[in-house]
């Protein structure tokens, strides 16, 4: 059993309600850290947790927070991203449903820590029940005196306000989303500056995800250092996993992150294998975006080491043999599967999503989508996979935010890895449109070249 | 077209979270109420209400409007099946359920049933990838979808819509 430090309570009887969590131990970090330590020392902490971002990029939060500017007489905002829009993530909407409380009282100390005195969670707009389960839980809080004027006696005020998004991925990207928060569409603006200097309203922001925010409730409870040890490396506290796709227990997971991703796929802990008894051909571990696998570069890296569920082993190799972390969005592909058609799918979900400021991304992820269709409609050319892989390439870093890279990265990792599919594809059209490619050699053992 | 007393308290309790002219920021949140009491769709006269309301420019809210997807611009029956389609969903079967769907109410993605019933409309990642094929109906979800599942949520819009009338 990995150790819980977020959804340990989760499952207690009436824990979404204030009495339930604050008789399991609940709002402690928040006496703690308003009673006993200045805003200055919660920053230490969470520093020294090693804490790193959850919502996908893995920026550590600690020093995040140490950058927020604070010029005189000027109002700064701490942003919860509750945006969860990436396909495969649905790890925040379990944290928020079972055990809100969580998520506020991490954000208390969060606004403590920066001096947000009006905090917003940016929510996305499908998951509008969760916003009735949030204002009942501020609700409760302000009721017991853990939000609103003076709270603990301390001096110290704060409101949690629940924003509704109303269907746009791209309002999960930090400025995308504050223009949203601001009554705009939802454009990522260029940086600099950055929401930490300016950001909601021109003033200073810090922008987080669910997760990281609710994980500052056990760093102050346990203290940085004792968090720290948790895990391995750079990656250290414990890991939401939302597994989705070809497994025989889709859900969400808490691990600890020294767990292999042999283990996370096959134990019944966790995903409970694959069913039917069919086999693994391909993941992709961190959410859409992050490049896809097939079932041998997952288990084990390049080198033949075993691959561990955490930022460092994930990475192994880079992009040519590695994947990522990401937002811990893990989509398994079972042998049937085809990955031109799923390619496909995500190809169709960037298009959709792209705001369309920059040409490279507006233009490429629609050319992009239109080749892949033609190639699994049988349509397609074998240059056509050249083409595809140049298109790629002139999206990754020309454009003003990152989802032009997460448009690119899906398509890149497809190709590198499963470009035999692509080629059957073109080459036997008719073919294709009967049967899948199916396993071929995708987990085949790899062959490690043995060094002096 | 105007809000109600409650509606306006609504209204009031939304512009409240944001400071002194900051009025703006309400916009998204506004939007869905006047979908929600306007007949689950965005007209030009309720999106000119809007405007007034906040006092901002019609265009400003217009082009927001036509950014999110939330936002209906054409009228949409009185359920709305949004089925997601998205990569995951896809492993588990989704294409099958929106097919069926679409079969069984004799429409196509995008349209409305002639009785004003139905609306089928595809949409993309909902954060349910794990329970899926899913799809949402209104405020809530409908997840690991079957056909026979399909099949009793179409009949109790059906008894409900009876009830209503
Ligand atoms: C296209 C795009 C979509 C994103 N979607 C989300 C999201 O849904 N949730 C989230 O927390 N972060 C999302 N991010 C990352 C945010 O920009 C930002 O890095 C994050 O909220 C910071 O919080 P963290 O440091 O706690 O992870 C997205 C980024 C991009 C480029
Ligand atoms: S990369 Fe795409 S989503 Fe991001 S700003 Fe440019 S067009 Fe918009
Ligand atoms: S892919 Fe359908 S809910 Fe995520």
């Amino acid at each position: 059993m990995s150790k819980k430090l977020l959804l340990e309570k989760a499952h207690v009887e009436g824990i979404r309600y204030y009495d339930v969590y604050r008789r399991e131990g609940g709002y402690r970090s928040v006496e703690k850290a308003l009673k006993t330590m200045g805003p200055e020392a919660i920053v230490e902490e969470v520093k020294k947790s090693g804490l790193r971002g959850r919502g996908g990029a893995g920026f550590p939060a600690g020093m995040k927070w140490s950058f927020i500017a604070k010029p005189e007489g000027v109002p700064r905002h701490l942003v919860c991203n509750a945006d969860e829009s990436e396909p495969g993530t649905f790890k925040d909407r379990y944290l928020m449903e079972f055990i809100p409380h969580l998520l506020i009282e991490g954000l208390i100390v969060s606004s403590f820590a920066l001096g947000s005195n009006d905090t917003y969670i940016y929510i996305r707009g499908e998951y509008a029940w969760i916003v009735d389960i949030l204002e009942q839980a501020i609700e409760e809080a302000k009721q017991n005196g853990f939000l609103g004027k003076n709270i603990l006696g301390i001096g110290f005020d704060c409101n949690i306000h629940v924003q509704r998004g109303a269907g746009a991925y791209i309002c999960g990207e930090e400025t995308a989303l504050i223009e949203s928060l601001e009554g705009k569409r939802g454009n990522p603006r260029i940086k600099p500056p950055f929401p930490a200097v300016q950001g909601l309203w021109m003033r200073p922001t810090v922008v987080n995800n669910v997760e990281t925010l609710a994980a500052v409730v056990p760093i102050i409870n346990m203290g940085g250092e004792e968090y720290a040890k948790i895990g391995v490396g750079r990656s250290t506290g414990t890991k939401l996993i939302s597994a989705c796709g070809n497994i025989n227990k889709p859900g969400v997971y808490e691990i600890d992150m020294t767990i292999s991703v042999e283990e996370f796929i096959y134990s019944d802990e966790y995903c409970g294998g694959i069913p039917n008894g069919k086999k693994l051909k391909a993941c992709i571990p961190g959410g859409s975006s992050v490049p896809i696998l097939p079932a041998n570069l997952l288990l084990k890296t390049a080198k033949g080491k075993t691959r561990y569920m955490n930022y460092e082993s994930l990475s192994d190799g880079g992009f040519a043999t590695g994947t990522m972390m990401g937002s811990g969005g893990f989509i398994v592909l079972d042998e049937d599967q085809c990955v031109v058609r799923h390619t496909l799918s995500l190809a169709r979900f960037y298009r959709h999503e792209s705001c369309g400021q920059c040409s490279p991304c507006r233009e490429g992820t629609g050319w992009m989508e239109k080749i892949l269709k033609n190639i699994e409609y049988g349509h397609g050319k074998l240059s056509d996979i050249d083409l595809l892989w140049d298109i790629q390439r002139k999206i990754e870093g020309n454009t003003i935010c990152p989802l032009g890279d997460a448009a690119a990265w899906p398509v890149a990792a497809a190709i590198r890895h499963f470009r035999d599919e692509f080629e059957w594809h073109v080459l036997h059209p008719e073919e294709a449109q009967k049967r899948n490619y199916g396993l071929a050699h995708y987990a085949d053992p790899i062959h490690v070249p043995v060094t002096a | 077209m105007k809000f109600n007393e409650e509606q306006l308290t609504e209204f009031n309790r939304l512009v409240a979270r944001y400071p002194e002219g900051k009025q703006k920021s309400a916009l998204l949140p506004v939007l869905h109420l006047a979908q929600d009491s306007f007949g689950g769709w965005l007209s030009a006269e309720a999106m000119d209400y809007v405007a007034e309301l906040l006092q901002l420019n019609p265009i400003e809210v217009y082009e927001v409007a036509t950014f999110y997807s939330m936002y209906n611009l054409k009228p949409v029956g009185k359920y709305m099946f949004e089925v997601c389609q998205t990569g995951p969903c896809m492993l588990n079967g989704s294409d099958d359920i929106i097919a069926y769907i679409g079969e069984k109410l004799g429409i196509k993605p995008g349209e409305t049933t002639s009785d004003g019933l139905f609306t089928l409309k595809t949409v993309e990642c909902l954060g349910a990838c794990g329970y899926a094929p899913m799809m949402q109906m209104g405020k809530t979800y409908r997840e690991h979808l079957t056909k026979a599942k399909v099949d009793a949520i179409i009949e109790d819009c059906r008894k409900n819509a009876t009830i209503h009338n």
